[in-house]
C-alpha cells in the first residue's frame, strides 16, 4: 500500500465588511449563534457577560474627529469579531498553554476550549474586545437541544472562546474535497457572511488576488480598526464615509462617557 | 467535668509553646481568632460558589476580566519579595541583623504567595487544568513563568519554614525531627540563592504580563531583549517594597504583642535598603514613564492625555504613585533609617501602598481603558464574593501568622 503526500496550498482567510451596507439587523449574530451553538444567555448575565463571537457596534459621528461643529450627527452599524491578527498575534503569545495559535494553513486564529485554562489573559491581551468568556455554564432549554449543530462541541464553563470563521465548515469543506479527490477546500463561507441580507460582509482568501477580499481592499476606502498597532488584522473594513475613517485613523476612545458594571 | 476538659486543653497547649515564651492565655488567643475564622469561613463560602457555580458570582466580564483577585495577587507577591531578599541579604551578602527577623519573614512570605496561589485557583474558570501549563507549556508567555516560578517558590518557602516548624517544643523530642531540621537548615544559603533566582524571574514576570501586551497601549512597554521595561520596574520595586513589608509586619506583631522583637539595628538595616531601592525604582519609572508618553504610546496610535481623561484616573494617580507614595516615603524611610528607626512604619506603610497602586493601575486602569475609538470606558466594582474572598485570604494569613508566633519561635530575639 502507498501513501501520496498531498500539499496544500496555505489560504489567509479574512474579510472586507462594509460600514456603509450594514443595517445593524443583527442577523450575523444571531447565525453566528445557531452555528455554534451558543447557549441563550444566563438568567443573571448582563451586556457584558453574555456569549457573543460577534457583536454589532453603533458608531456615533459625535465620536469621530472628522466631525466638525454644526455638521449633521450621523450613525452607522458594524459587527465586530475577531480581526485574526497576523503580526504578533497579542493573544496567541500571551496563553500560558498553547490553547489558542494560528493555523498556518488558513491563517485562522484558534482557540482550544479544550485546553483553555481560563485564566483570561488572552481577553486582556485582545485590543478589539473580541473574546468571551464562559461565566456560566451554558443551559439551553429543555428540547432545543435538538437543534445543536453536530459539528461544532458546545463549550463548557470556565473557557474562553473566539470567532474562528466557522471552523467546521471549513472542515466540511475540506472533508468534502477530499472526497473529490482534491487537496484544497478552496472556498467556503462563514455563517455571518451567508446570513447577511445586504452583503455586508465579503469573505476570503487574502493570497488570492482574484479573491473578493483582495478586491475589495484595493479601494482607498479600506481601512483596519487600530492599524497603528501593528497587528496587521485580517479583518478590514470599508465605508465611504469620510467620519469614519477619521475615527479609524486615530488611537483611542474619545472621553464621553463611562459605563458602570457591578 | 467541663473544667477538667478545658484544664486538659489547657495543658496540652501550654506544652506546645515554646519554653521561658511569654503568650497570652488561650482565651485571649481565642477570642483574637475568632473574628479572623469567621472571615475565613465567609471567604471559603465565597470560594465554594464560585467553584460551584462558575464566575459569574464575581463582577469581573468579558471587558474586565481581570479585577480585585489579580490585584491582590501582584500586590501581595510584590509584598512576599521581603522573604527573598532578605534571606539574600541574610545568607548571601551576610547581614546578619537580619537573622532576627529572617523566619518571620520566610513566614510572612510563604503566607503572600500560599494565598496568591489560593486567589488563582478561584480566579482561573477550570483550576482543575492547572496543571496544562506545565504539560503544554507556552514558553512565549509571560504567565508561563510567572506559574512555574511560584509554584516553585512557594516550595522553596515552604522547605525554608520547615525547619522553624521542626524546632517546635514537641516536635524537637523526636531526634530525626531534629536532625532533619537542622539539615535543612545547612541548606539555606542555597535555598536562599534559588529563591533569589526564582523570585527574581517571577517578579519580572508579573510586569511582563502587562508590558507585552500590544493592544493596551496604556500597559504596553518597549524593553531589552525580550523584556519590556515593565519586567525590570516590577523586581525593583519588589526588592524596595519588600524589606518596607517587613518593617510593617514586624511592629504591627510588635504592637499587637506588646514585646519588641527587633532591635533598632534591624530596622535601620531595612529602612535604609527600602530607601536606596526605592529611589532608583522612583528614577527608573520616571524615565519609563517619560518614554513611554513620549514614544511608546504615540507610535501605537494613541496620545498620553487620553489614558487620563477619565476620571477617577486623572494624573493625579501617576503624580501620586510616584511622588506622593514613592519619592517621599524612599526620603523618609532615609532619614528615620539613620536618626530614628522606630519611625520607620509610616514611611514603611506608604511605600507599600505605593506600589500596591502601582499594581491597582496596572490591572484596573489598563481594564479600564479601551482601545477601540468607540468603545467606551468601563467601571468595575467587586461583588461581596470577590471581597469576601480577598478578605478570606488575609484571614488565613494572619490566622497561620497567628499560630505560627504562639507555638514556634519567629523572632530570635524577642523580649
Amino acid at each position: 500500500m502507498s501513501t501520496t503526500r498531498v500539499t496544500r496550498k496555505p489560504r489567509r482567510y479574512g474579510m472586507v465588511i462594509d460600514i456603509d451596507r450594514c443595517t445593524g439587523c443583527g442577523a450575523c449574530v444571531i447565525a453566528c449563534a445557531a452555528e455554534n451553538n451558543l447557549a441563550p444567555a444566563h438568567s443573571k448575565a448582563t451586556e457584558r457577560t453574555g456569549v457573543t463571537l460577534v457583536r454589532v457596534v453603533t458608531l456615533s459621528s459625535a465620536e469621530s474627529p472628522g466631525t466638525g461643529f454644526g455638521q449633521p450627527r450621523m450613525a452607522a452599524y458594524m459587527p465586530l469579531m475577531c480581526m485574526q491578527c497576523e503580526h504578533e498575534t497579542p493573544c496567541v503569545s500571551v496563553c500560558p498553554q498553547q490553547a489558542v495559535e494560528v493555523d498556518k494553513l488558513s491563517g485562522i486564529v484558534e482557540q482550544m476550549p479544550q485546553r483553555c485554562l481560563g485564566c483570561r489573559y488572552c481577553m486582556t491581551a485582545c485590543p478589539y474586545h473580541a473574546r468571551s468568556f464562559n461565566w456560566a455554564d451554558p443551559q439551553w432549554p429543555a428540547g432545543m437541544e435538538a437543534t445543536l449543530n453536530p459539528a461544532v462541541a458546545p463549550r463548557m464553563r470556565g473557557v474562553v472562546e473566539k470567532c474562528d470563521f466557522c471552523q467546521s465548515r471549513l472542515n466540511a469543506a475540506q472533508d468534502e474535497a477530499a472526497m473529490n479527490g482534491q487537496s484544497d477546500p478552496g472556498a467556503y463561507t462563514p455563517a455571518c457572511v451567508e446570513a447577511c441580507a445586504t452583503n455586508a460582509i465579503v469573505f476570503g482568501d487574502w493570497n488570492d488576488p482574484e479573491s473578493p477580499v483582495s478586491q475589495a481592499a484595493a479601494s482607498v476606502e479600506t481601512f483596519a480598526w487600530l492599524e497603528k498597532l501593528g497587528t496587521q488584522p485580517k479583518v478590514r473594513f470599508h465605508s465611504r464615509q469620510p467620519w469614519i475613517r477619521a475615527m479609524a485613523a486615530r488611537g483611542g476612545a474619545a472621553p464621553a462617557k463611562e459605563v458602570a458594571h457591578g | 467535668m467541663a473544667d477538667m476538659a478545658w484544664n486538659a486543653i489547657v495543658a496540652v497547649e501550654r506544652k506546645l509553646k515554646p519554653r521561658d515564651a511569654v503568650r497570652c492565655p488561650l482565651p485571649q488567643f481565642a477570642a483574637w481568632l475568632a473574628p479572623w475564622m469567621l472571615l475565613f469561613a465567609v471567604g471559603l463560602y465565597a470560594g465554594f460558589l464560585c467553584l460551584r457555580d462558575g464566575l459569574y458570582h464575581t463582577n469581573m466580564d468579558n471587558r474586565f476580566v481581570f479585577g480585585l483577585w489579580i490585584f491582590l495577587d501582584l500586590a501581595i507577591i510584590a509584598f512576599g519579595g521581603g522573604a527573598f531578599f532578605s534571606g539574600f541579604l541574610l545568607y548571601i551578602l551576610r547581614r546578619r541583623e537580619l537573622g532576627a527577623i529572617i523566619r518571620s519573614a520566610v513566614l510572612t512570605g510563604f503566607l503572600c504567595y500560599a494565598g496568591a496561589l489560593l486567589v488563582l485557583m478561584l480566579d482561573v474558570g477550570q483550576p482543575l487544568r492547572a496543571w496544562f501549563t506545565f504539560w503544554h507549556p507556552n514558553t512565549h508567555s509571560m504567565l508561563t513563568e510567572v506559574t512555574f516560578c511560584i509554584s516553585c517558590y512557594l516550595l522553596v518557602l515552604a522547605i525554608e519554614y520547615l525547619p522553624t516548624i521542626l524546632k517546635n517544643r514537641q516536635l524537637r523530642r523526636i531526634p530525626q525531627a531534629l536532625v532533619f531540621g537542622w539539615e535543612l537548615h545547612r541548606m539555606m544559603p542555597v535555598l536562599a540563592i534559588v529563591g533569589a533566582f526564582l523570585s527574581f524571574f517571577h517578579q519580572g514576570s508579573l510586569g511582563g504580563l502587562y508590558g507585552v501586551l500590544r493592544g493596551r497601549p496604556f500597559a504596553f512597554r518597549e524593553g531589552f531583549a525580550i523584556w519590556p521595561a515593565t519586567f525590570f520596574l516590577f523586581i525593583l520595586s519588589a526588592i524596595a517594597v519588600g524589606p518596607s513589608f517587613l518593617i510593617v509586619v514586624t511592629r504591627v506583631v510588635e504592637f499587637i504583642t506588646r514585646r519588641k522583637h527587633a532591635g533598632g539595628d534591624v530596622y535601620r538595616v531595612l529602612g535604609r535598603i527600602s530607601g536606596i531601592l526605592l529611589i532608583v525604582y522612583v528614577l527608573a519609572k520616571s524615565v519609563d514613564t517619560i518614554v513611554w508618553l513620549n514614544s511608546t504610546s504615540p507610535q501605537s496610535g494613541f496620545r498620553a492625555w487620553e489614558y487620563y481623561a477619565w476620571e477617577p484616573f486623572g494624573t493625579w494617580i501617576l503624580f501620586l504613585e510616584i511622588a506622593g507614595l514613592g519619592l517621599l516615603p524612599a526620603i523618609f524611610l532615609l532619614y528615620f533609617s539613620r536618626t530614628r528607626p522606630e519611625r520607620l512604619f509610616v514611611p514603611a506603610l506608604a511605600a507599600c501602598a505605593g506600589v500596591a497602586l502601582n499594581r491597582y493601575v496596572q490591572t484596573i486602569q489598563t481594564q479600564a481603558l479601551s482601545t477601540l475609538p468607540f468603545d467606551q470606558f468601563v467601571t468595575y466594582s467587586p461583588s461581596w464574593q470577590e471581597v469576601a474572598a480577598f478578605l478570606g485570604v488575609i484571614a488565613f494569613a494572619v490566622i497561620v501568622y497567628s499560630a505560627s508566633y504562639r507555638y514556634l519561635n519567629l523572632f530570635a530575639r524577642s523580649h
